[in-house]
C-alpha cells in the first residue's frame, strides 16, 4: 500500500489486523517518508533497528490473534518523553545524546498497548515555547506552509503529525503546548485532566502543569491513543490521580443522553468566555471559531454566554509560576552527572557557569532568570505567592462557569500561525500569544483543540473546548460528533 | 523551660545560649523518595537508582516508613503531629546534591512543638522544641581518592532524616550534651534511628552565643556536624570561650557556621553570613502536602513501646524507686529490663536499682561496653542479691563475688561465695571471740574511745572486719562492739 500514510490510527490499525499490510511495512514506510520530509525539521532521531524490531514483535502478536485499537500502529514522542533506545534531548544541546536507562511511563504504556515507536519529534526547548523556534537543533516548519511556525512547544509532534509522517505523536502542555500547535497545523489534540497521565519520565518544565496528551488525525484517534496513555502511576508519580483508568473511546458516536442521532448534542450547554471573543483575537480566527459553533448549535448544542473574568491574569500568574518550577527542575542540568559539561573551567562555580551557559539556549536561559527572581527573598511573597492566589480564584471562575455549561468553547490562540522569525526577538508578544489556553492549564482542565476552518492565508485554526476535571470522555465525544458532520480534520496540507 | 530553672552556670560571667539541630538519620529499608536501598558503607553509587541521581523524567514519591517514623518521634516528644504539612525545595548547587534542591520541608513541618525533659545532675531539666521536619539527605564528595578531581558517592543521597529543632533552651555544654544523650535515647528507644554516630546516623549542630545575665540574646554561631558526645561538649566549650574573649577583647561576633577540629580542639568558621546562600524555598510542585489522618496517628500510638518517661514513672510507682533511678535506669530498653529481671527475681528493686547504677554500670564503663553485653545476667546479679538480703554475704564480699562472675572465674553465685569463703559469719560466739582478742590488742583505742573519741569506733569495727577477714556481718559487728565497750 503506498498511500498508507495517509490512514488514521484507527484505520491503520484495522489495515494491518486485517493484513492488508504489516505493522513492518507500515513503519518502513513511514520512516521514509519521515525521511524524505526532514526538512520540516519534525523529527530529531530515529533508531531504525529498534522501530522494525517493535514492528515485528507486534506483527508476531498479531499472527497469534492478538488484537488491540493500537497494535502495531507506529508512533512518534515528543522529545520531552524519554525514551529507551533513543536519545531523549528536550530539544536542548543540554541533554545532547543523552539515553535514558527507562521508558516514560506513556512510553511503556502505549509499547504495551503494541504501539511501535518510529522516532523522537523536534520540540521548543525543555518544552519552552510557542513557535518552535527555541529548539536547539532546528526549527519546525509548518507543513500547510513551510514559512511559518507549527507552534509550540509540541511543533514537531503536529507538524508530523499534519504532514501525515506519522498518524498520531505524544505531545506535553504545560500552558498550551498540544493544544496551539494543534490549532496551528489543522489537527487534534487533548490535553487531559493535570494528573491523569504520569509524568513519570516526562523532561520536566513546570511540574504543577506539565501533562501529557495525543495528537492526532482526529477525536477518536485521540481517544484511542489516550486509553491507553492515561492512568494512575502513584507507585511513581505522586501528583498522578489515583482515578481508574477509562475508556475514552466508549462515547464516540452516541449522541448525548436524551439526544437524537440527528441531534446528538442536543442539551449540550457550550459556555462563551466573552474575554475570549474580545479585541484580542484576529477577525479571522473569530470568524472560523463562530462558524464552528453554528455547526455545534446544528448538532444541537446551546451556546452560553459566560465570563471567566480573570484571563487576563492568567498571563502574569503562568509566567511566574512556570518559570519558577523552571528553575528549579532545571537546576539538575549542572554538568557534573549526565548532560553537558564545559571542557574547559577554573572552578566548580565556572563549571556550572560554563556548562549552563553553553547547555541553555536564550529563552530557557530567560525563564531560568525569571523563576529565580521570583521565589527569591524578598520576592517570593510578592511574586510566587500572589500568583498561586490568583491561581485559585481562576480554577474557582471555572467552577463557577461550569454550573452555567458542560462545556467551554473559544479560541485556542488569538491568530493563525506566524511566520518564522517574527517573535523571535519579541519574547512579550509570544508570551501574551498564550492567553486563551494559560487558564486551562492553571486549573488543571482536560482541554482541546479540534479543526475548525482556516483563517488568514488559508491557515488552520483551531476551536478550542474545555471540560471539567474527568471530562475528557465528553469533550471527545463532542469533537468527535463536529468532526462526524465537518471535514476540516480530513484537510491535507498541499504536498503531503 | 527558662523560668523554672535555677540560676543559670556562669562562665566567666556570661550566660551561655545553645540550640539544638539534630539529623536523626531514619532506619527505614529504603529512601524517602525512593526505593533504593540504605545500607550504610556499600560500594560507591551502588545504593542508587535513576530518582537519586535524579535522572530527567524521575520523580519523588513518598516513604510511608519515614512518615511512620516521624509521627512516633512526634508521639515519643508530645509533640503536634501535623493533619497536613508541606514539602519544600531548598535550592542550592552542590556537586553532591543530584537535583540541584534538597526535598525538605520549610513553613509546614510534620512535628510541631514537644520537649525532651532530663536530668543533670540531679536537676530535672526541660528543653522546648520547636519542630521536626523530614528531609532527604545529601550524597558525599570523596576528595582523597582522586587526583585534581572529585569523586561523588550518591548512596546516602535521598537517605530520609528528621531533622530535629529546640529553641536556644540550654545553659550549659554539659546540659547541651545531657540533652543530647536524651535525644539519642529517645530516637533509638523508639526504633527510629540506629543512633550510630561516627556513621552519621545521629549528627548534632549547635548554636551557641553568650550574653550577660538578663541581656538580649548574643549573636550565634553554629558549630555543624557533631558526631560524639565528647567533641560536643569540647567544642561548645572551646566555642563559649572563644567568644567570651573575642567579645572581652571589644569585637562583636559575627554569625557564622564554624566545624569543630577534634585534632586541635579548636572551631573554626566554615562561612559567614554574608555568603548565605538564598535557598528559594517553594513547595515541592511534584509531592502534594502530606496528610496523615488520625487514625493513622492512633495505629502508630497503639504499636509504640512503653517510652522512657513513661516506665520511669512506672518504676517509681510499682518499685519505689527514687526518680533519679527512674531515670538512670530507663536509659535505654535493655538496661530497664536487666533491671526490672533482676528486681523481680531477687524481690529487692532498691539494692538491684543500686548495683546496677553502681557495680553494674561502673564495670560496663571501664571495659567500653553496653547493657547488652554484660556477662553477669539479671537473674544471677538477683541470686547474689538474695545472698545480701539474707545476710550470707557482705555487701564487700558481694563485690569480689561479681568480680569473680564478671571475669568467669565462676557462674554460679553460692558456688562462688563457697569457694571464696565469702560467707558472712554470723555465729555470734565466733564473733564474740575476735572482738574479745581485737579489743585486747588494741587496748589504747578502747581507752580513746571511752575518753570520748568516736572516731576510734569505726577504727575498732575496721579492725573486727578485718580479723574476721571479712565474713563479720558489719552490723552485727558494730552492735556487738558496742555492748561491749560499754
Amino acid at each position: 500500500m503506498n498511500e498508507l500514510h495517509h490512514l488514521g490510527v484507527a484505520e491503520l490499525a484495522a489495515a494491518i489486523a486485517d493484513k492488508k499490510t504489516s505493522s513492518v511495512e507500515a513503519a518502513q514506510h513511514l520512516l521514509a517518508r519521515a525521511k524524505e520530509h526532514q526538512n520540516l525539521g519534525a523529527y530529531l532521531a530515529f533508531n531504525e533497528d529498534l522501530t522494525l524490531a517493535q514492528a515485528q514483535a507486534a506483527d508476531a502478536r498479531i499472527a497469534a490473534g492478538e488484537r488491540g485499537l493500537l497494535l502495531g500502529v507506529p508512533l512518534a514522542h515528543k522529545d520531552i518523553f524519554v525514551t529507551q533506545g533513543f536519545p531523549t534531548t528536550a530539544g536542548s544541546k543540554m541533554l545532547a545524546g543523552y539515553q535514558s536507562p527507562f521508558d516514560a511511563t506513556v512510553v511503556s504504556q502505549l509499547a504495551a498497548a503494541g504501539a511501535v515507536t518510529l522516532g523522537k519529534l523536534n520540540c521548543d526547548e525543555f518544552a519552552m515555547g510557542s513557535g518552535n523556534d527555541n529548539s536547539a537543533y532546528a526549527p519546525v516548519h509548518n507543513p500547510w506552509d513551510t514559512a511559518r511556525v507549527p507552534g509550540g512547544s509540541s511543533g514537531g509532534s503536529a507538524a508530523a503529525v499534519a504532514a501525515r509522517l506519522v498518524p498520531a505523536a505524544t505531545g506535553t502542555d504545560t500552558g498550551g503546548s498540544i493544544r496551539q500547535p494543534a490549532s496551528f497545523t489543522g489537527i487534534t489534540g487533548i490535553k487531559p485532566t493535570y494528573g491523569r497521565c504520569s509524568r513519570y519520565g516526562m523532561v520536566a518544565f513546570a511540574s504543577s502543569l506539565d501533562q501529557a496528551g495525543p495528537m492526532a488525525r482526529s477525536a477518536a484517534d485521540c481517544a484511542t491513543l489516550l486509553t491507553a496513555m492515561a492512568g494512575p502511576d502513584i507507585d511513581r508519580d505522586s501528583t498522578s490521580l489515583d482515578h481508574p483508568a477509562e475508556d475514552y473511546t466508549r462515547l464516540l458516536g452516541l449522541p448525548r443522553e436524551g439526544a437524537t442521532a440527528a441531534q446528538p448534542l442536543k442539551g449540550l450547554r457550550i459556555g462563551l468566555p466573552k474575554e475570549f471573543f474580545g479585541e484580542g483575537c484576529a477577525p479571522d480566527v473569530l470568524a472560523a471559531v463562530r462558524a464552528a459553533l453554528s455547526e455545534y448549535e446544528k448538532l444541537g448544542a446551546t451556546l452560553v454566554d459566560i465570563s471567566l473574568p480573570r484571563t487576563e491574569l492568567s498571563i502574569p500568574v503562568y509566567y511566574i509560576i512556570a518559570p519558577a518550577e523552571a528553575s528549579s527542575n532545571l537546576s539538575r542540568f549542572d554538568g557534573v552527572k549526565f548532560g553537558h559539561r564545559a571542557a574547559k573551567f577554573d572552578d566548580l562555580a565556572d563549571m556550572y557557569k560554563k556548562s549552563r551557559s553553553e547547555g541553555f539556549g536564550p529563552e530557557v536561559q530567560r525563564r531560568i532568570m525569571i523563576g529565580t527572581y521570583v521565589l527569591s527573598h524578598g520576592y517570593y511573597d510578592a511574586y510566587y505567592v500572589k500568583a498561586q492566589q490568583i491561581r485559585r480564584l481562576i480554577a474557582q471562575d471555572f467552577q463557577q462557569a461550569f454550573t452555567q455549561c458542560d462545556v467551554i468553547a473559544g479560541p485556542v490562540a488569538p491568530t493563525v500561525a506566524w511566520k518564522i522569525g517574527e517573535k523571535s526577538d519579541d519574547p512579550v508578544a509570544n508570551y501574551l500569544a498564550d492567553i486563551y489556553t494559560l487558564s486551562t492549564s492553571l486549573a488543571g482542565l482536560p482541554g482541546m483543540s479540534v479543526p475548525a476552518g482556516f483563517g488568514a492565508a488559508n491557515m488552520p485554526v483551531g476551536l478550542q473546548l474545555v471540560g471539567n476535571y474527568f471530562k475528557e470522555g465528553e469533550l471527545l465525544q463532542t469533537a468527535h460528533a463536529f468532526q462526524q458532520a465537518t471535514d476540516w480534520h480530513l484537510k491535507t496540507p498541499e504536498g503531503y | 523551660m527558662s523560668d523554672k530553672k535555677q540560676a543559670s552556670p556562669l562562665v566567666q560571667g556570661y550566660e551561655v545560649v545553645i540550640g539544638f539541630e539534630t539529623h536523626a538519620q531514619l532506619a527505614t529499608q529504603s529512601k524517602i523518595f525512593s526505593r533504593a536501598p540504605t545500607a550504610f558503607g556499600a560500594e560507591p553509587n551502588t545504593q542508587a537508582c535513576a530518582v537519586d541521581l535524579a535522572l530527567p523524567g524521575t520523580l519523588p514519591v513518598m516513604n510511608r516508613g519515614a512518615v511512620e517514623h516521624a509521627i512516633r518521634l512526634g508521639l515519643a516528644l508530645g509533640s503536634h503531629i501535623a493533619e497536613q504539612s508541606v514539602f519544600a525545595r531548598k535550592n542550592y548547587f552542590y556537586p553532591d546534591l543530584p537535583k540541584g534542591y534538597q526535598i525538605s520541608q520549610f513553613e509546614i513541618p510534620v512535628v510541631q512543638g514537644g520537649e525532651v525533659s532530663f536530668f543533670l545532675g540531679d536537676e530535672k531539666k526541660t528543653v522546648r522544641l520547636v519542630r521536626a521536619h523530614l528531609e532527604e539527605d545529601a550524597g558525599k564528595s570523596l576528595h582523597e581518592e582522586f587526583h585534581g578531581m572529585s569523586g561523588i558517592d550518591l548512596n546516602r543521597a535521598g537517605t530520609p532524616l528528621l531533622e530535629i529543632v529546640t529553641e536556644p533552651d540550654m545553659r550549659s555544654s554539659a546540659e547541651a550534651v545531657a540533652y543530647a544523650k536524651e535525644l539519642h535515647k529517645t530516637v533509638t528507644w523508639i526504633g527510629i534511628c540506629d543512633g550510630n554516630m561516627q556513621e552519621g546516623s545521629f549528627r548534632c549542630d549547635a548554636n551557641v552565643s553568650v550574653r550577660k545575665p538578663g541581656a538580649e540574646l548574643g549573636t550565634r554561631r553554629e558549630i555543624k556536624n557533631l558526631n560524639s558526645f565528647k567533641f560536643m561538649q569540647q567544642a561548645i566549650d572551646y566555642e563559649v570561650r572563644w567568644q567570651i574573649e573575642q567579645i572581652e577583647d571589644g569585637h562583636a561576633i559575627q554569625q557564622a557556621t564554624v566545624l569543630f577540629d577534634p585534632d586541635t580542639g579548636e572551631t573554626r568558621a566554615m562561612r559567614t553570613k554574608e555568603d548565605a546562600a538564598d535557598y528559594r524555598y517553594f513547595p515541592d510542585p511534584d509531592l502534594p502536602p502530606l496528610v496523615i489522618a488520625r487514625d493513622w496517628v492512633e495505629q502508630v500510638k497503639a504499636n509504640m513501646p512503653e517510652l522512657p518517661r513513661q516506665m520511669a514513672a512506672r518504676l517509681v510507682q510499682t518499685y519505689g524507686l527514687p526518680e533519679y533511678d527512674a531515670t538512670t535506669l530507663t536509659q535505654s530498653p535493655a538496661m530497664a529490663a536487666y533491671f526490672e529481671t533482676a528486681a523481680k527475681a531477687s524481690g529487692q528493686a532498691k539494692m538491684a536499682s543500686n548495683w546496677i547504677m553502681g557495680e553494674v554500670s561502673r564495670r560496663l564503663n571501664n571495659e567500653e561496653k553496653d547493657i547488652g553485653q554484660v556477662p553477669v545476667s539479671a537473674d544471677t546479679l538477683a541470686a547474689l542479691l538474695k545472698r545480701i538480703a539474707d545476710g550470707t554475704v557482705s555487701n564487700n564480699a558481694a563485690k569480689q563475688v561479681v568480680d569473680a562472675l564478671w571475669s568467669g572465674e565462676g557462674s554460679d553465685v553460692d558456688a562462688v561465695i563457697e569457694a571464696k569463703g565469702l560467707k558472712q559469719m554470723n555465729d555470734s560466739g565466733a564473733l564474740e571471740k575476735i572482738i574479745d582478742e581485737v579489743m585486747a590488742a588494741n587496748a589504747p583505742m578502747v581507752e580513746q574511745f571511752r575518753a570520748g573519741k568516736d572516731k576510734a569506733f569505726n577504727a575498732l569495727v575496721g579492725l573486727v572486719m578485718k580479723a574476721s577477714k571479712g565474713k563479720a556481718n558489719p552490723q552485727q559487728a558494730n552492735d556487738l562492739l558496742k555492748q561491749k565497750l560499754q
